[in-house]
């Protein structure tokens, strides 16, 4: 009982946290929004008995992903914390659909399929790592490749083009506002 | 709780996602959207993981983790030259390889 009422408070918390954060006109309060969804992830982790799971969620997104993205938002808006984002109507309308429809096809899928294994196992944090470190080594070492492509080509994307050529003024950061129409290419 | 019910759960998360990913018109909020239809699915890897009784699941949903995570890192730094680029990061104005 105690466990339905927990998982109720949990998901309609969940699902009303992630609405925020695809509907806040403030850009800084959907980050801030994206954080409490996701610690609350953490928790949907822990009701699956996936503690290790809910400690990386809580390092990994609400440590280091939020704060990223908190640096992404400050970064691109100078006027970071008054950003108010317009969402067009017409988009507001087809993205709800689309959603709606996208919803309606998982739930008839799920309500529909009959013999869902409901017997929950438990499984330790030790047996996990056997998993990792004797399966899935191969996968787990390939994955630290992936993460050092990805931290050199993040660096190698943002650093600044004419860094370390000394006495050259840099082109202004252009203005904000409607940009000008763009030049059509000839012959395109 | 049942299975069902934690895949209802994601399936709600990654159709939110869906709905920001379709109106966002900012980089950083597009990011956030795919931020939610990940986390959606990790659910579910973890919801499997714990019905089936097998550790596969979990140890699927630490891959993805930490793949979304370079996945961000990656997607801001590209925002950060759009918006050195432009000035702005609004992704309907970025159509300059549109044929």
């Amino acid at each position: 009982m105690l466990e339905q009422i927990s998982f109720v408070i949990v998901s309609v918390s969940l699902l009303i946290c992630a609405s925020r954060v695809v509907t806040a006109r403030n850009l800084v309060h959907t980050v801030l929004w994206l954080g409490i969804t996701l610690a609350l992830t953490a928790v949907v982790f822990v009701m699956l008995r996936a503690p290790f799971m809910a400690a990386i969620q809580i390092i990994l997104y609400t440590g280091g992903v939020l704060t990223l993205m908190l640096f992404g938002v400050m970064l691109t808006h100078r006027d970071a914390g008054f950003v108010t984002v317009q969402n067009p109507s017409h988009r507001q309308l087809s993205g709800g659909l689309l959603a709606v429809s996208v919803f309606a096809m998982f739930a008839a899928g799920i309500l529909r399929t009959e013999n869902l294994p409901n017997t929950p196992g438990e499984s330790t944090i030790a047996s996990l790592g056997v998993t990792f470190f004797g399966e899935q080594v191969l996968a787990f070492e390939v994955l630290s490749l992936l993460l050092l492509a990805a931290v050199l080509g993040a660096i190698v994307i943002a650093r600044k083009r004419d860094a370390g050529l000394e006495g050259e003024e840099r082109p202004p950061i252009p203005a904000r506002g409607p940009l000008p129409p763009a030049t059509k290419a000839s012959g395109g | 709780m049942g299975l069902s019910a934690y895949l209802l759960l994601a399936a709600g998360l990654f159709s939110l996602g869906v709905y920001g990913l379709v109106t966002r018109r900012n980089a950083v909020g597009v990011l956030a959207s795919v931020e939610l239809m990940a986390n959606a699915v990790n659910i579910n890897f973890v919801a499997f993981s714990r019905f089936l009784s097998a550790n596969t699941g979990q140890v699927f949903a630490l891959f993805s983790t930490a793949i979304t995570v370079a996945e961000v890192v990656v997607g801001l730094a590209l925002v950060i030259v759009l918006f050195r680029a432009r000035g702005d990061v609004l992704l309907d104005a970025v159509s300059e390889l549109k044929g």
